[in-house]
C-alpha cells in the first residue's frame, strides 16, 4: 500500500504497537517533570506521535478486507499476542486519536483553571497511560489482552475523574462508583474469556472466530457471550448498565469529560462489535437473539427513559451525560438490528456522537472556564457574552437533536432506513421520540443562552475564550456541519468498518 | 447426585465465592466492604482459570536445553496449561492496582465528607444541594 | 521508640537479610519461581518494616518519597524501552532474540527478561513503597495518645 506510506517503511511496518507504545513510554517522563506545561508539551507530542500511527494505518486498510497484523515479540499468532487492524478499528483509532490531540488543546487552559500546579504533570501522564490502553483495546487481537488494556485505560481514568474533587467532592464518590462498576464490568469480560478459553483452548479473536463457527450449541460458549455482553455494556454504559456514568461526566474536569465522552465508552463500543459480528458468527442464532430480544429493547428503552431523565436535570454537563446514554442506545439500536446496514448506521452514530458531544462538552469547559458555570440558569445571556463558543455549542445541540445538515442528521437518517429495512416501525417511532425528547432538553439550555437577557453584574466579569480553546472548538463544530452536507467520507469509513466486522466473522 | 456435585467440586466453590463477593458489593452501604466484596468476586475468577488448567497427572511444561535440541514431545507424557497461571498472574496485579486507587479514592472520601457509609455520604450530598438553593 | 529495644536489633539484622532475599529471588527469577514481581514486594517490604519500627519519618529520610515516585516512572520506562531497543535491533517490539547474536541458546531472550525484569522491580518496589507512603502519610483524625 504504497499510497497510504505517510511514515517511512521502518516505522510503518511498526505502526501497530508505536500506536500503544508512545504514549505509555512517554508517560514516564511526563510522571517524572514537575511542570505542567512540560507535561502537556509531552501529552500532546505523544498524541500527535499516535495520530500519525493511526493515519498511516487507516491508509492501509481502506482497500477491501486489507488487515495488518503485527506478531508481539515475533511470537506469531495464535500463539503469541497479535495486534489486528482492519477496516472497523483502523476507524476507532483514527477517532480515539483524533480526539486525544484535539482534547489536549483544549487541556492547557482548562487543566491549568481546574488542577493544581503540583498535579498537573501527574494529571498528563495518567492521561497518556490511558489513551495507551484505549489504544490497546482497540489495536489487540488477543481476548485477554484486550481485558488487560481496558484496565489500563480504567485504572488512570478513576484517578482522573477524582481530580475533579477540587471544585466539588462529589468527584470522589462518583469515581469510586465509577471503580466498583467498571472493576465488575471488567471481571464480567473475563469470566466470559475463560468460558471461551475453556471451550475453544484459545485466546486470539481471529482463531477464536474461527474455531466458534461449529460450535453453536454449546452451553458454555453461549454463557461466555453473555458474561462478555453484560461486562462490556458496563464500561460501555448501556441503558440499565449506565448508574457511573452522569456521575463521573458531570464532576470529573472538564478535559477529562471531553476525552471520555468521545473515546472511553466509543471503545468499549466497538469490543461489542467486535465480539458479536467477528468472534461470535451473527448467522448463530444465539447472539441473534440476544441481539434481537435483549439488546435492542434495553437500547429502545434507554433511548427514551436516559432522554427523559435528561430533561429534569439542573446541571448542564449531567444532562449531557444523560444524553450520551440515550445516544448509546441509537448505537447499541443499530447492533440490535444485526444486519450490515444497522452495523454501519451504528458506526456512523458513534462517529457523529464522538463529534458532537466533543463540541458540546468542549464548550461548557469554556464557560466554566470564563463564568464557573455548570447549572443551566446559570447560561443566561452567555451567546451575547461569548458568541462563538455559544454558537458553537448551538451547532452542537442542533447536530444532537438531529436537525438536517448537520452530522446527527446524517446518522438518524441511516438508521431510520437501515430499520425501515428490517420493517422495524417501532424502532423509527423510537428514534423520532427521542429526538423530540432531545428538542426539549436542548432547548432548555438555548434558550437560557441566547433569549434570557445578561443578569446584573456578569458583563463586567468578560473573558475572552483562550485561543487554545477556540482552536479545537471551532474545527469540531465546523466538523458537524461539514460532514452533515457532504456526509460520504464517513459515511464510506462506516460502510468499510461494517463490512469488515461481519465479513471478518463469516468470510474468513 | 452428589457425584455431580463432587466432579466439579471447585464451579461450587467458585460460584459461591462469586455470590459472595458479588451480593457484598450490591448489600453493603460501607465503601471498604464493597472493595473487600469486589476483591473476592475478583478472586472467585482467579480461581476459575487456575482450575480449569490442572490436567489430572500433568507435569510442568519444563524442558532442559539439552532436551531441546532434539526437541520431541513424548505422547505418554501429560503437561499441565501454564497460560492460564500466567494470565491470572496479570490480573492479579490488575486487581491489586483497582483495589489500591479504590482504597486511596475511600481515604479521600474520608477526607472530603468524615463517612465511608453510603447513606451519609447521600445525605451530606442532599444537605449541600438543599444549601445552594435547589 | 525506647521501650522498643528487641524490636530494633531484630530488624536491624532481618532488613539486610530480606534485601538479599529479594535480589535473590530476582535474579534467580529466570530458572525458578520469582521474578520482578515478587522480589520487588520482598525488597518494599524491607523498607516498611523499617518504617513501622523506626517510625515513618526515619523511613522517608532513608527512602525519600520523590524517589519512589522517579522509580516507579523510571522502571515503567526501562521496560518499554526494552520494546524500543528490539525495534532499532531490527526484531518487532519484544523480540528479545534480536539483542544477541547467539541464537541456539537463546541469550538474546535472556538479556532480554533480565532488563525487563529490573524495570518491573523498581516499578513494584517503588510503587508498594509509594502506596505505604501515601496511606500512612495521612494525618490520623485520632491522636495515638488518645487511644
Amino acid at each position: 500500500m504504497t499510497v497510504g506510506q505517510w511514515l517511512p517503511t521502518a516505522l510503518a511496518a511498526h505502526a501497530p504497537v508505536l500506536l500503544v507504545a508512545v504514549p505509555l513510554i512517554l508517560s514516564t517522563p511526563a510522571a517524572i517533570l514537575r511542570t505542567g506545561r512540560a507535561g502537556w508539551a509531552i501529552a500532546l507530542s505523544g498524541a500527535l506521535l499516535a495520530l500519525l500511527c493511526a493515519v498511516e494505518l487507516f491508509l492501509a486498510t481502506r482497500a477491501d478486507g486489507a488487515v495488518i497484523s503485527y506478531a508481539l515479540g515475533g511470537w506469531p499468532p495464535p500463539f503469541g499476542i497479535e495486534f489486528r487492524v482492519d477496516g472497523l478499528n483502523a476507524a476507532l483509532l483514527l477517532l480515539l486519536t483524533g480526539a486525544a490531540v484535539l482534547a489536549l488543546i483544549f487541556a492547557r487552559p482548562s487543566v491549568e483553571n481546574e488542577i493544581n500546579a503540583d498535579k498537573r504533570s501527574l494529571f498528563y501522564s495518567a492521561f497518556l497511560v490511558s489513551l495507551s490502553g484505549l489504544a490497546g483495546v482497540a489495536i489487540t487481537g488477543d481476548a485477554f489482552n484486550l481485558f488487560v488494556f481496558l484496565e489500563i485505560s480504567s485504572i488512570p481514568t478513576y484517578a482522573l475523574i477524582a481530580m475533579g474533587a477540587n471544585r466539588d467532592r462529589r468527584a470522589l464518590t462518583s469515581a469510586f462508583n465509577y471503580l466498583v462498576m467498571g472493576a465488575i464490568g471488567a471481571t464480567f469480560f473475563v469470566i466470559g474469556v475463560g468460558f471461551l478459553y475453556m471451550a475453544t483452548g484459545t485466546l486470539n479473536m481471529a482463531d477464536l472466530a474461527r474455531l466458534l463457527v461449529d460450535m453453536d450449541g454449546d452451553r458454555v460458549v453461549r454463557m461466555g457471550f453473555a458474561f462478555i455482553l453484560v461486562g462490556l455494556g458496563l464500561k460501555a454504559a448501556l441503558f440499565p448498565l449506565h448508574l457511573w456514568l452522569p456521575g463521573a461526566y458531570a464532576y470529573a474536569p472538564s478535559f477529562v469529560t471531553v476525552f471520555l465522552a468521545t473515546t472511553a465508552t466509543k471503545v468499549a463500543f466497538y469490543v461489542i462489535i467486535r465480539f458479536s459480528f467477528d468472534v461470535f458468527a451473527i448467522d448463530s442464532g444465539f447472539v441473534v437473539n440476544a441481539l434481537t430480544y435483549v439488546v435492542t429493547p434495553l437500547a429502545i428503552a434507554g433511548m427514551i427513559v436516559a432522554s427523559a431523565q435528561a430533561l429534569f436535570q439542573t446541571d448542564v454537563r449531567r444532562l449531557l451525560a444523560y444524553s450520551s446514554v440515550a445516544q448509546a442506545g441509537y448505537m447499541m439500536l443499530g447492533l440490535g438490528m444485526g444486519s450490515q446496514a444497522g452495523v454501519s448506521a451504528g458506526v456512523l452514530h458513534l462517529i457523529n456522537h464522538a463529534l458532537m458531544k466533543g463540541v458540546l462538552f468542549m464548550a461548557l469547559g469554556a464557560f466554566a472556564i470564563s463564568y464557573g458555570v455548570r447549572r443551566i440558569e446559570n447560561c443566561k445571556g452567555l451567546g451575547m457574552m461569548m458568541p462563538m463558543t455559544a454558537s458553537a455549542f448551538t451547532l452542537g445541540a442542533l447536530s444532537l437533536i438531529g436537525v438536517p445538515f448537520t452530522v446527527g442528521f446524517i446518522s438518524k437518517f441511516y438508521l431510520i432506513q437501515a430499520a425501515l429495512a428490517q420493517g422495524w416501525i417501532f424502532a423509527v417511532a423510537a428514534i423520532l421520540i427521542s429526538s423530540v425528547l432531545a428538542v426539549f432538553y436542548c432547548y432548555r439550555i438555548l434558550v437560557n443562552l441566547w433569549v434570557t437577557p445578561i443578569p446584573e453584574g456578569r458583563r463586567d466579569l468578560a473573558q475572552p475564550t483562550p485561543y487554545l480553546i477556540l482552536v479545537p472548538l471551532v474545527g469540531l463544530a465546523l466538523a458537524n456541519l461539514v460532514f452533515g452536507v457532504h456526509a460520504a467520507p464517513l459515511v464510506d469509513i462506516a460502510e468499510t468498518a461494517a463490512a469488515a466486522a461481519i465479513n471478518a466473522g463469516t468470510g474468513s | 447426585m452428589i457425584e455431580i456435585v463432587a466432579e466439579r467440586f471447585n464451579y461450587a466453590v467458585i460460584i459461591i465465592l462469586m455470590m459472595v463477593g458479588l451480593y457484598a458489593v450490591i448489600a453493603t452501604g460501607n465503601l471498604i466492604k464493597r472493595l473487600v466484596g469486589l476483591s473476592i468476586f475478583q478472586t472467585s475468577v482467579f480461581l476459575l482459570y487456575i482450575s480449569i488448567a490442572k490436567v489430572f497427572g500433568g507435569v510442568p511444561p519444563i524442558f532442559d536445553y539439552k532436551e531441546l535440541v532434539g526437541y520431541k514431545i513424548d505422547p505418554e507424557v501429560v503437561y499441565s496449561n501454564p497460560l492460564p497461571h500466567v494470565l491470572i498472574l496479570t490480573a492479579i496485579v490488575v486487581g491489586v492496582a483497582t483495589l489500591a486507587v479504590g482504597l486511596a479514592l475511600v481515604v479521600r472520601i474520608r477526607e472530603a465528607y468524615g463517612a465511608i457509609e453510603d447513606h451519609a455520604i447521600a445525605e451530606a450530598d442532599y444537605a449541600f444541594e438543599l444549601e445552594k438553593g435547589f | 521508640m525506647t521501650p522498643h529495644v528487641v524490636l530494633r536489633v531484630v530488624s536491624k539484622l532481618l532488613i539486610p537479610l530480606i534485601i538479599v532475599y529479594g535480589f535473590y529471588i530476582h535474579f534467580h527469577g529466570e530458572y525458578s519461581p520469582g521474578g520482578g514481581f515478587q522480589a520487588g514486594v520482598v525488597l518494599a517490604s524491607s523498607i516498611i518494616l523499617y518504617a513501622l519500627i523506626h517510625g515513618l519519618d526515619a523511613a522517608r529520610k532513608a527512602f525519600p518519597p520523590y524517589a519512589a515516585r522517579v522509580g516507579m516512572a523510571l522502571g515503567a520506562f526501562i521496560f518499554a524501552a526494552v520494546g524500543f531497543v528490539t525495534l532499532i535491533f531490527g526484531g518487532d517490539f519484544f523480540e528479545y532474540t534480536v539483542l544477541h547474536p547467539d541464537v541456539s541458546h537463546g541469550a538474546g531472550q535472556h538479556i532480554g527478561i533480565i532488563a525487563v525484569e529490573i524495570g518491573v522491580l523498581m516499578t513494584v518496589t517503588c510503587v508498594m513503597i509509594a502506596i505505604f507512603y501515601a496511606f500512612s502519610g495521612r494525618s490520623p483524625e485520632i491522636p495515638d495518645g488518645d487511644w
